[in-house]
């Protein structure tokens, strides 16, 4: 499966997010590099979840912040609403980030204990408000360097020292408080606590320790969404969180995509998570795609022989893929130097001679909205 | 190796409770459990965070050392009392644990190797060849490839997966009657966890032991499991062979929590019914049922009455309306009625959930 090529990207018009070729390397050493994702591509319309799902170390995770740009991928090109992010320069990139927001899997390590969980939730605000201030920095720049130079000149050098530093002062003051002063910015904040199921009375007094799990994985989601943006990209939520929670979280999820209109990206190691969330599924193993398309077709009828064996391993008691194949008894190759070929066929039932000469590129499964990239697919039931 | 006795009685636990001493007030983290658990049978303990299900194992094996701890009632192992007696002589060669994360439990430092002699040479009494030999044996019958190789490695050199296998080796090693594995898999992938859990059934079939099976997820129960004990704010809801809990299923919690879980054979965007509320605070729990505050049946009698364990010998429930009989659909309906529960909860009718 290490699959590349682009065949399932769509040309639709409202392809809000486009991943191309993007590779993300880790030196380890002089000689070596991790391959932690190695040339996928996917696509992601508007209003659409994404469920992204594969075992720990395939890259998922690393897919979802190479696209908000941490770190920025080795190459390939990540196209949100037609730029480029990695073309944009930090500033640029800070000012986008609130079109692009992320969600992590522990809700109470992701939040500063020492703010306030109203603080938090604005948080954002402020930060993307206070992009305005560079000239006021520059004033304050100036200011000094009158001041020393007013150490050996006249007075009237150190009063236009002074009038800079205040000019200055005033300027980054007013990006700083201006959220919170403007009254639209403290009912934005209070309605999005509010739409996540938490009290804004309440959320002003109590820091994040003194919250459930669930409510601080509300919290997290009330954080990105009060910065309206087009899409989130969900890391493992729901999975630090219990079952009767999870669920809780989950719907709350679903109510933020209708009433927001976001789009999501949804990753996680549960399949029975992303059945419920996703209208496509992207499965991933060692840095590559495997299959991706209609999450009812694949979840019906797995094409590579990777996703079986995940959807067979899967302890759900309503599982109709339970006890196809066999759990995989051997290792994860190493990322350092992943198998030539296809990536999974060091593990693959399947596996023939070709599987370790060519890669298998990513071709279309049937009719519809499936695509898998594999030499020996499973879709016409042999 | 200690006994050669394969029925009977193994673990039986008697209304035993565990609480805590705090700033607060006694936690009562498990409060009056009762069960009896066969040899080389499996019972699963199912339960949510804060449910009591480590906490009940772990003070029954004697892991916990706090001085706040309070511990009541009797467990009674092979005939001897565990309750208030140092339970050390019991670690390894009668009772082994293997826990949640393997790369907490072993020993950074240490090769494997000498991990997995301590109990051989302690409670087996091998001298180092005898040892190395059996660890080997060991190491194969986890399915640990190189075994030799792996006995001179280190834990960080080996994956999750293989760490966890190293653990029911070492668990393994001083052959116990009992096996409390502690969410064994919920640090894995899935595709880990099958292959560790169906290893743990080999295992089991091969050696005889008990197994206790801890664990959040009720599909990692079913099926590998042959009574469920399900527990909720320290007291045990329901106890029943583990296919009748899914067919017939009696406790309320039960159903909430069933419902609550994403299925695969649901189609994409089901709307799934959360169980509303929080779970409750071991200091100052709800009087009577633990879990009425959150309960759609909730009725007078659910807040004011703890409801004790009913039903058949074989299954279990501590409920008034059980689901699915006459009184719990009465129960439903005066609710929905009403618009809510006795506890307050609000009750949305069909269609707006």
């Amino acid at each position: 499966m290490a699959g590349t090529g682009k065949a399932h990207l769509r040309d639709a018009s409202d392809i809000l997010l486009r991943v191309e070729d993007m590779v993300v390397e880790f030196p380890v050493d002089r000689r070596s590099v991790v391959h932690a994702v190695s040339g996928i591509s996917f696509d992601v319309a508007k209003g659409e979840t994404l469920g992204l799902v594969g075992e720990s170390g395939c890259g998922k995770s690393t897919t979802a912040k190479a696209i908000i740009q941490i770190p920025r991928p080795t190459s390939g090109t990540v196209n949100f609403q037609g730029t480029d992010l990695n073309t944009l320069d930090d500033a640029e990139l800070r000012a986008m980030r609130s079109q692009i927001q992320m969600i992590f899997q522990d809700p109470i390590a992701s939040l500063n204990p020492r703010r306030t969980v109203r603080r938090i939730v604005s948080e954002g605000l402020v930060v993307s408000n206070t992009t305005v201030s560079k000239p006021g920095w520059a004033l304050l720049g100036l200011a000094v360097i009158l001041a020393v130079a007013a150490g050996f000149t006249s007075l009237w050098v150190l009063l236009a020292g002074l009038l800079a530093g205040l000019a200055g002062g005033f300027i980054i003051l007013k990006g700083v408080f201006r959220p919170s002063i403007g009254g639209c910015s403290d009912e934005r904040v209070d309605e999005i606590i509010t739409a996540v199921g938490l009290d804004p009375v309440e959320a002003a007094k109590r820091r994040p320790h003194e919250y459930s799990g669930g409510q601080c994985q509300r919290v997290s989601v009330a954080r990105t969404l009060v910065l309206d943006p087009e899409i989130v990209i969900c890391d493992e939520p729901v999975s630090a969180l219990d079952v009767s929670v999870q669920a809780q979280i989950l719907n709350m999820l679903e109510d933020m995509k209708e009433r927001y209109g976001i789009t999501l990206v949804f990753i996680s190691h549960d399949l029975s998570v992303v059945r419920n969330v996703s209208d496509r599924l992207a499965v991933m193993y060692l840095g590559k795609m495997c299959e991706i398309g209609d999450s009812d077709l694949i979840y019906a009828q797995p094409a590579h022989p990777y996703t079986q064996v995940l959807l067979a391993a899967l302890p759900d008691p309503t599982n109709p893929h339970a006890g196809a194949v066999d759990a995989l008894d051997s290792e994860l190759p190493s990322p350092i130097n992943p198998p030539s070929g296809c990536r999974f066929r060091t593990r693959c039932p399947r596996a023939e001679a070709i599987c370790a000469e060519q890669e298998p590129q990513i071709a279309q499964v049937g009719t519809g909205d499936q695509w898998v990239a594999c030499h020996f697919p499973l879709a016409d039931g042999s | 190796m200690n006994s050669p006795k394969t029925t009977g009685v193994l673990l039986d636990v008697n209304e035993y409770s565990v609480g805590f001493r705090t700033e607060r007030g006694l936690a009562q983290v498990v409060d009056k459990v009762s069960f009896q658990l066969e040899r080389g049978s499996t019972l699963g303990i199912v339960g949510e965070s804060g449910s009591g299900k480590s906490v009940l194992n772990r003070s029954l094996m004697g892991l916990i050392s706090s001085n706040r701890q309070v511990e009541e009632g009797s467990a009674l192992f092979d005939g001897e009392e565990l309750v208030g007696r140092d339970r050390q002589n019991f670690w390894g060669n009668r009772i082994g644990m293997i826990f949640q994360d393997p790369m907490t439990s072993l020993n950074p430092v240490m090769r494997i190797g000498r991990q997995l002699f301590e109990p051989l040479r302690q409670h087996l009494a091998m001298n180092k060849e005898q040892a190395t030999e059996r660890a080997v044996e060991l190491l194969t019958q986890v399915g640990i490839p190189e075994p030799k190789r792996r006995l001179r490695q280190y834990p960080h050199e080996l994956s999750g997966g293989m760490r966890q296998r190293v653990m029911i080796a070492i668990a393994l090693a001083g052959e116990p009657e009992l096996l409390i594995a502690d969410e064994p898999t919920t640090a894995l992938d899935v595709t880990v966890q099958k292959y560790i859990l169906d290893l743990l059934g080999e295992l089991q079939t091969d050696i005889g032991m008990a197994i206790i099976l801890i664990t959040h997820d009720l599909g990692v129960a079913r099926g590998r499991t042959d009574d469920i004990m399900e527990m909720y704010g320290g007291r045990v809801m329901e106890l029943s062979p583990s296919e009748e809990l899914f067919s017939d299923m009696s406790h309320p919690y039960t159903q909430a929590l069933f419902s609550a879980i994403p299925r695969v054979d649901q189609p994409k965007h089901t709307r799934l019914t959360p169980i509303s509320g929080a779970p409750p605070d071991p200091i100052e729990p709800p009087s009577g049922c633990r879990f009425s505050p959150r309960c759609v049946y909730a009725q007078d009698d659910c807040t004011t009455t703890l409801p004790e364990l009913r039903g058949s010998d074989e299954h279990q429930f501590a409920c008034f309306y059980p689901v699915g009989t006459d009184a719990s659909m009465q129960a439903r309906s005066t609710n929905t009625t009403r618009g809510h529960t006795a506890t307050g909860l609000k009750i949305q009718t069909a269609g707006t959930s």
